[in-house]
């Protein structure tokens, strides 16, 4: 097979006081005609770099300052910006984490691809157009003549992401880079864009570079596996041979990681129930006016369920399933249309403000985004403290408290003086629990807590939630669209759809026997789920 | 963050002048112990001609250089304070206003609308002509004028704010609607109010020299506007009545100018132009 790139002794320059002098040190690889070559790391492992460096998009302060990438004969780094524009579009595609932001909201599908063609000075119009519309056809984009005059904000993110796809392909290139393009995308909508990529590959043979943190996604698609860390690459070989006998430490330690499917043991719990929802219902209204209906979301659609003390129960969905604001409606951050939320005999649901406030440390939330959920200008001792001194608690002994959780979570007591931008995300999830378990509550709501983690330090963080577990006897409402993290954690899994509770039942029974047809398809989509399926027998075996 | 502000170099040149601006000010009585009102050598003395008058008396044979060192410190008080005053109002309105929302909002912005309507000077003019021109009076009309877009930025930022995972978390630790707003909101409203609390300075600055050019200023402070007003008679045979005040206001806003600049970079550090990478 002919080779499309070779690259070779790749290093990368970061800018003085960095934490280390190179992004990407020594990188070598190649991408033959018709391969998928995952490039597979944590955040800060060099990945993203190295697809820029090719692109010639590095941000500035970033220099390549050595190797060399060979693309057809050619060194694509020593190129003079010109000659790379060509390249760029025509023969080098790259797709995007975030189609939203790389579409232009202002110009209509067909007319951003067409641009394409526009941009290189090839074909009259109608050809363009017709071109554009063959492209959004070949994508599997429905009703492609009204797709071509949709704007971008019409298409849902997958639409969005097979029309960035459409663009890419527009000039036929010999080699598509993809940086992390189905991260963004719900599980089924993901499965679907892989089926793409290895159908278009197979149909152009262009090579693939695809960047992911995702070891499913890898043994969904990989030919190739180069697995990076801190820019150097620590293991490279087929995707056989990583994904079955890893060799180097760090990808061993990665594939650990992940969350494999393999199923927690059943545990006995006592029966009396923390939680009770007992048909909960929110809509959201948006628009209207005197003239115009307004527009009805049913977020949370009669949902009745109840979590047992001790117990873990996940709430599984995809994005708009509603998942995120029954958990908010638990805990009252957002105040439900109708129904009852029952936490230990009290209806949270129906409490004025001033009750609701001496109520609030019953239900306890661990938010999703670790950056966002710690104010920048307060201590963690202060963040930790300040629910519990309004509850009423003497300080002294709130701050002994604070302290004595610090070290509980795992960060030492001597942390509560510093402030939140001190800390990694892995730490400061743990401070977000730390901070939820200050406040003595009866259920901890978990919402996508760690998802927004790194696969290695996800791990960390559902080990400490499972030994909270089981040393404090702690419930937990576990809402997350992964449905592997979901199987590691949970007792019991409850699968949203629309607004609606598809399916609630034992970890064992949602995964190895669901009733519902989407909870199959939900199941199905996970990323590499065969692959997980066969370790999980060969584990019983 | 020192360190970013310091490596603007028009943001310290600013902040070199404005302490110069300042130190005069302070000084004026040692420097200018007669006061800018003495009448202390003949008429129309031309700049540079006479020790002791570097620029010159005006149509009264007062000292220029007396003048625009009082008058320092009319413009700057009246500046910091009509500012202070101006935050004063809008930061708690635009805060209520954005934290929130529904009826409290609408009625906040209506409010403002109100002032905003009608023109920043036309307004001025009236309410000092209202209340007779003194200090007080012209400081406060300034303030009336400048704070709504305080309250409109502010209710943006706490709007802003406000949705972050850290009010929702201490709305969860059972904290008072008004301990979220005064303890988790506004201090992270803080920088973009800096910024523009140091244009505001040279805005009500300018604002002050116009009322006193037109002739409301307080008739018993020395200010720069004042003098530039008083020498509008004679521009043509004594430039230099109108073009020294003119100058020390034109380096004074430029100053503030600078640095309000260079607060923004140090302060939002995503929005520098330059790479920091």
């Amino acid at each position: 097979m002919r080779t499309v790139l070779s690259i070779e002794e790749l290093s990368i320059a970061l800018p003085k006081g960095a934490d280390r002098p190179h992004a990407v040190a020594g990188i070598s690889m190649k991408i033959a005609e018709g391969e998928i070559l995952c490039v597979v790391g944590e955040s800060g492992s060099g990945k993203s770099m190295t697809a820029n460096a090719l692109m010639g998009l590095l941000p500035p302060g970033v220099t390549v300052d050595g190797g060399r990438a060979v693309f057809d004969g050619q060194d694509v780094l020593s190129l003079p910006e010109t000659e790379r524009q060509k390249l760029r579009g025509s023969r080098i595609a790259m797709i995007f984490q975030e189609p939203m932001t790389a579409l232009n909201p202002l110009m209509r599908i067909g007319e951003q691809i067409s641009e394409v063609f526009a941009a290189h000075g090839m074909y009259t119009q109608t050809e363009r157009e017709k071109r554009a519309l063959s492209l959004v056809t070949e994508v599997g984009l429905p009703d492609p003549a009204k797709i071509m005059r949709a704007y971008p904000f019409q298409l849902s993110g997958g639409q969005r992401q097979r029309a960035m796809i459409a663009m890419a392909l527009a000039l036929e290139p010999e080699l598509l880079i993809a940086d992390e393009p189905t991260t963004a995308l719900d599980v089924t909508t993901q499965a679907q864009i892989l089926d793409l990529i290895l159908d278009l590959r197979t149909r152009r043979g262009m090579g693939v570079m695809f960047i992911t943190h995702d070891f499913g996604v890898v043994a969904e698609i990989a030919d190739k596996v180069i697995v990076m860390e801190k820019g150097i690459a620590v293991e490279q070989g087929t995707a056989a041979e990583v994904l079955e006998n890893p060799q180097h430490p760090y990808t061993r330690r990665l594939l650990d990681a992940i969350p494999t499917g393999r199923l927690p043991e059943a545990r006995a719990l006592e029966p009396a129930p923390v939680l009770e929802i007992k048909g909960l219902r929110k809509v959201y209204r948006t628009g209207g006016g005197l003239f115009r209906e307004a527009r009805e979301v049913r977020a949370v659609d009669d949902v009745s369920l109840s979590i047992r003390r001790g117990e873990v129960l996940g709430l599984v969905g995809e994005s708009g399933s509603g998942k995120s604001t029954l958990g908010r409606t638990v805990v009252r951050l957002v105040t439900p249309d109708a129904g009852q939320v029952l936490v230990g005999g009290t209806d949270l649901a129906a409490l004025s403000e001033e009750e609701l406030r001496r109520s609030r440390n019953k239900v306890q939330m661990v938010f999703q985004d670790p950056y966002a959920s710690l104010n920048p200008r307060h201590r963690i001792l202060r963040a930790l403290t300040a629910g519990p001194v309004a509850m009423g608690k003497p300080k002294p002994d709130a701050e002994a408290k604070a302290r004595e959780l610090l070290e509980i979570v795992g960060l030492g007591a001597e942390t509560a003086d510093r402030f939140p931008h001190e800390f990694s995300g892995g730490q400061r999830q743990r401070i977000g629990i730390a901070r939820a378990l200050a406040m003595e509550p009866e259920l901890i709501v978990a919402d996508e807590a760690v998802s927004a983690l790194d696969v290695s330090i996800q791990a960390q963080v559902l080990d400490l939630l499972r030994d909270l577990r089981s040393r404090l006897g702690l419930s937990i409402l576990f809402i997350t669209h992964d449905l592997r993290v979901a199987a590691q954690l949970c007792d019991r899994i409850a699968v949203m759809q629309k607004g609606r509770l598809v399916e609630i039942g034992a970890v064992h029974d949602i995964f190895l026997a669901p009733r519902e047809g989407y909870t199959r398809d939900l199941l199905a989509a996970v990323p590499g789920a065969d692959w997980a399926a066969e370790n999980r027998t060969r584990g019983f075996a | 963050m020192i360190r970013r502000f310091a490596s603007n170099k028009g943001a310290v040149i600013g902040v070199l002048i404005l302490l110069i601006v300042i130190g005069l000010a302070l000084s004026a009585d040692l420097l200018f112990p007669r006061g800018p009102w003495a009448m202390v050598q003949r008429p129309f003395l031309v700049p540079f001609t006479m020790d002791g008058f570097p620029l010159g008396t005006d149509t009264l044979g007062r000292d220029v250089a007396a003048g625009l060192v009082h008058g320092a410190r009319v413009s700057l008080l009246v500046g910091l304070v009509s500012t202070i005053v101006a935050l004063a109002i809008g930061v708690p309105l635009g805060a209520v206003a954005g934290f929130y929302g529904g009826w409290a909002d609408e009625g906040a912005m209506r409010f403002t609308e109100f002032f905003q309507t009608i023109p920043n000077f036309a307004l001025a003019i009236v309410l000092v002509a209202i209340l007779e021109p003194t200090l007080t009076s012209i400081t406060s009309a300034i303030a009336i004028v400048s704070w709504p877009p305080v309250a409109r930025l502010v209710r943006a930022e706490v709007m802003a704010v406000k949705r972050r995972e850290y009010v929702d978390a201490a709305r969860l630790a059972g904290l008072s609607n008004f301990r979220i707003l005064t303890g988790e909101v506004l201090p992270n409203t803080v920088s973009p109010i800096i910024v523009m609390a140091s244009l505001m300075v040279a805005t009500a600055i300018l604002l002050e020299s116009s009322l006193s050019f037109l002739g409301l200023g307080d008739p018993n402070a020395m200010s720069w506007g004042y003098m530039i007003g008083a020498a509008r008679t004679v521009i043509r045979s004594a430039w230099w009545l109108s073009f020294f005040p003119g100058v020390a206001i034109l380096v004074t806003v430029l100053a503030l100018n600078l640095i309000g600049e260079g607060l923004n970079d140090a302060l939002n550090p995503h929005l520098s132009r330059k790479g920091t990478a």
